[in-house]
């Protein structure tokens, strides 16, 4: 079992801006943590100091007791693997070569049979083999999307950091990405790690939730105890309106005032983008 | 951890297939560019005015490197002497040259994810000028050695002084890859600046020397001499940038993802970039300033194998060496007896080859096709400004503003 342990942690770009306060928590494998809140929370800062990409200013961060500071950058990538919300891609590489580099920390020079299948696996799991030899630069945000997760299941790594992994996908692929991410937490023991701006499919799929606001974080739990109608109204500062589906909490969010001058501001916009 | 029993159970052989086929296409590419260049080559050496046709150069060479010698002062005698000491350096140097600099072209894109990166980035080309100018105008040598050799070594460590200051700044302060060009591009100016601050001491054989100088050529190149330290720091600097070729490729898909996957950036970057500096360096101050290779080369060959660097290195080498040796045969013949300096050859030749990449692409360097940054994040599901323009995807997650109405 991977716990990965943060522990009182601070950072800031500044001492006089902190970003995250205080941050304390255990997570073990296999589960899947959904962290969600609004904006400028906090959220992919806490990400990237889990996976050592920015250096906490107060505080550590522990995998199965070792400190993630200590750790060389190949070990770290075979503990830890991260798909961050968007990657670069001004270099026409093919699908597969991009989730080859998932395997960087754990071949050498050589690509040997077993990286392929492994990544084979992958894009099979993202639906996205037909696209293998295409140019990555070349996808839609949608499949550019699913090759990124595509690599980060291809690291193999025991904890799986993923931010919004989802934001891309249609509506079909978001749901096929969470389940998958799931499956995989369970059936290969990986602690998955997600930020969520969608809370129902957070709240549907996820075995933790962590809520955050203003660089701390605000609740932490199930999604029944973290998802409730005080939660949303002090964190997002929303109305909303509370179900039940399947064990599951699902939120609705109470509609606000919309004035004329909106809707005047959104048919403007309609009639830009040429539909009629 | 994907176990070792499931590994056994998918079929490959249609993606390893297929991806042994792709690299079969591309280790094909590069074979035809090593015939072409020994074609090229070849026909380059037959322009020598002793009458010689490609097979009998080729033969000469041949029978060189194998140790085969000729009674003095015979016809073989003078012909293999020639070739071998007198046409041949040039054109080897030329293959060095134009391998090294597209190599470094390659290394400094990716290291810099910017596909307009090249060799002279980090200020290299002017810094070299600088220096070079000084030893020629003012007699001022950063070494002891005077002359031909002094021009020499101070234009290589004119050009280091740029790259220097630039890597001990990017070490100093974390910089973007767009911020280190820029930084570049900046000290490109103070040493072009302070290049021209002497050039208007000079008198007019200085000014003329200086300026011709900064052109580069492979005319002066007139014996073996001159040719060992640049081949030989291009041999290592093509070998060590291809072993790091996967590094490299991690770094196109950002520095965040890079470290993710195990890469230490910034030392990584730091390697990179004194190996450019030195092999570029080296070059440049054998042979002058030749633009564009480092540009064209590698986007001429991405264009056809795609952005892998393991294929991407040694075929930009090729590339690199092809478009050097035909420019130089261009050189020497276009204005026959005269000669035109392979600088400006590059620069006629190398430009329209670039504009034809650019344009002819379906799409344009960086443009994302996807929400970025925070407005999409805001937006998350929604079409971005592209898909509302155009009518396209992302269209079904918004509900049109028509049918919403104000309460």
């Amino acid at each position: 079992m991977t716990t990965l342990s943060i522990n009182d942690m601070d950072f800031g770009y500044s001492k006089d801006m902190p970003i995250l306060k205080g941050i304390d928590l255990e997570l073990c494998n296999p589960q899947l943590v959904s962290i969600i809140g609004p904006n400028g929370a906090g959220k992919t800062t806490l990400i990237h100091c889990l996976n050592k990409l920015l250096s906490p200013s107060r505080g550590t961060v522990l995998i199965d007791g070792s400190d993630v500071a200590e750790f060389k950058p190949k070990e770290l990538a075979k503990k830890m693997g991260y798909v961050p919300y968007t990657s670069g891609d001004s270099f026409p590489l093919s699908v597969v070569d991009t989730v080859l580099m998932g395997r960087n920390p754990h071949r050498k020079w050589n690509t040997l049979h077993d990286d392929m299948i492994v990544v084979e696996e992958a894009l099979e799991m993202m639906d996205i083999k037909d696209l293998a030899m295409r140019p990555f630069n070349e996808l839609s945000a949608g499949q550019h999307q699913r090759v990124m997760l595509a690599r980060g299941l291809a690291q193999e790594p025991e904890v799986l950091l993923l931010d919004e992994p989802t934001a891309n996908l249609d509506i079909r692929h978001q749901m096929d990405v969470i389940r998958l991410l799931k499956q995989q937490s369970t059936l290969k023991g990986i602690l998955v790690i997600m930020i969520s701006h969608d809370i129902n499919i957070a709240a549907k799929y996820s075995d933790n939730i962590i809520m955050m606001r203003d660089g701390e974080i605000y609740a932490v739990g199930t999604p029944m105890d973290v998802i409730t109608v005080e939660n949303m109204k002090s964190v997002y500062n929303v109305d909303a309106d509370l179900m039940v589906i399947g064990g599951r909490p699902h939120i609705v969010i109470e509609d606000y005032d919309f004035t004329e001058e909106d809707a005047r501001t959104l048919e403007g916009s309609y009639v830009i983008s040429g539909h009629s | 951890m994907l176990s070792r029993a499931t590994r056994e159970t998918p079929d490959v052989s249609s993606l390893e297939g297929r991806y042994a086929r792709d690299s079969k296409r591309k280790l094909l590419f590069i074979a035809v560019c090593i015939v072409l260049i020994i074609a090229v080559a070849g026909y380059a050496l037959t322009i020598n005015g002793r009458d010689l046709s490609m097979l009998e150069c080729y033969r000469y060479v041949l029978d060189h490197i194998l140790g085969k010698t000729y009674e003095y002062q015979s016809l073989d005698w003078f012909n293999d002497y020639l070739l071998w000491n007198a046409y041949l350096p040039r054109i080897v140097l030329g293959v060095f040259l134009g391998a090294g600099l597209a190599v470094c072209g390659v290394a400094m894109q990716a290291t810099m994810n910017n596909p307009l990166a090249d060799s002279y980035t980090t200020g290299i080309s002017d810094g070299a000028c600088f220096g070079a100018v000084a030893a020629i105008v003012t007699g001022f040598t950063f070494s002891s050695v005077m002359g031909s050799m002094g021009i020499v070594i101070n234009a290589f460590i004119g050009g280091l002084i740029p790259a220097i200051i630039l890597i001990l700044l990017s070490n100093l302060v974390r910089m973007s890859p767009a911020t280190m060009i820029l930084v570049g591009i900046a000290l490109s100016y103070i040493f072009s600046g302070l290049e021209s601050s002497i050039m208007v001491l000079a008198d007019a054989d200085s000014l003329k020397e200086a300026y011709l100088w900064q052109i580069g050529t492979l005319g002066d190149i007139a014996s073996w001499n001159q040719c060992y330290i640049p081949i030989a720091v291009t041999i290592v600097s093509t070998i060590i940038l291809w072993l790091c070729s996967n590094k490299l490729n991690l770094l196109s898909l950002g520095e965040d993802s890079a470290r993710s996957l195990g890469l230490d950036v910034q030392t990584f970057k730091t390697i990179i970039m004194i190996i450019v500096s030195i092999t570029v360096a080296a070059l440049v101050s054998y042979v002058g300033i030749v633009g564009f290779i480092g540009l064209v080369a590698p986007h001429l060959v991405r264009m056809i194998l795609g952005g892998n660097n393991r294929y991407v290195i040694p075929a930009s080498a090729l590339v690199g060496s092809l478009l050097i040796l035909v420019a130089d045969l261009i050189s020497r013949t276009v204005i026959a007896p005269e000669e035109l300096r392979v600088g400006i050859v590059i620069s006629m030749i190398g430009a329209p080859i670039f504009l034809y990449i650019i344009l002819s692409r379906k799409r344009s360097y960086g443009e994302v096709f996807r929400c970025s940054g925070t407005i999409s994040r805001m937006t998350a599901g929604c079409p971005t400004s592209r898909e509302l323009i155009t009518g396209g995807t992302g269209a079904s997650c918004c509900t049109p503003a028509s049918s919403w109405r104000p309460r």
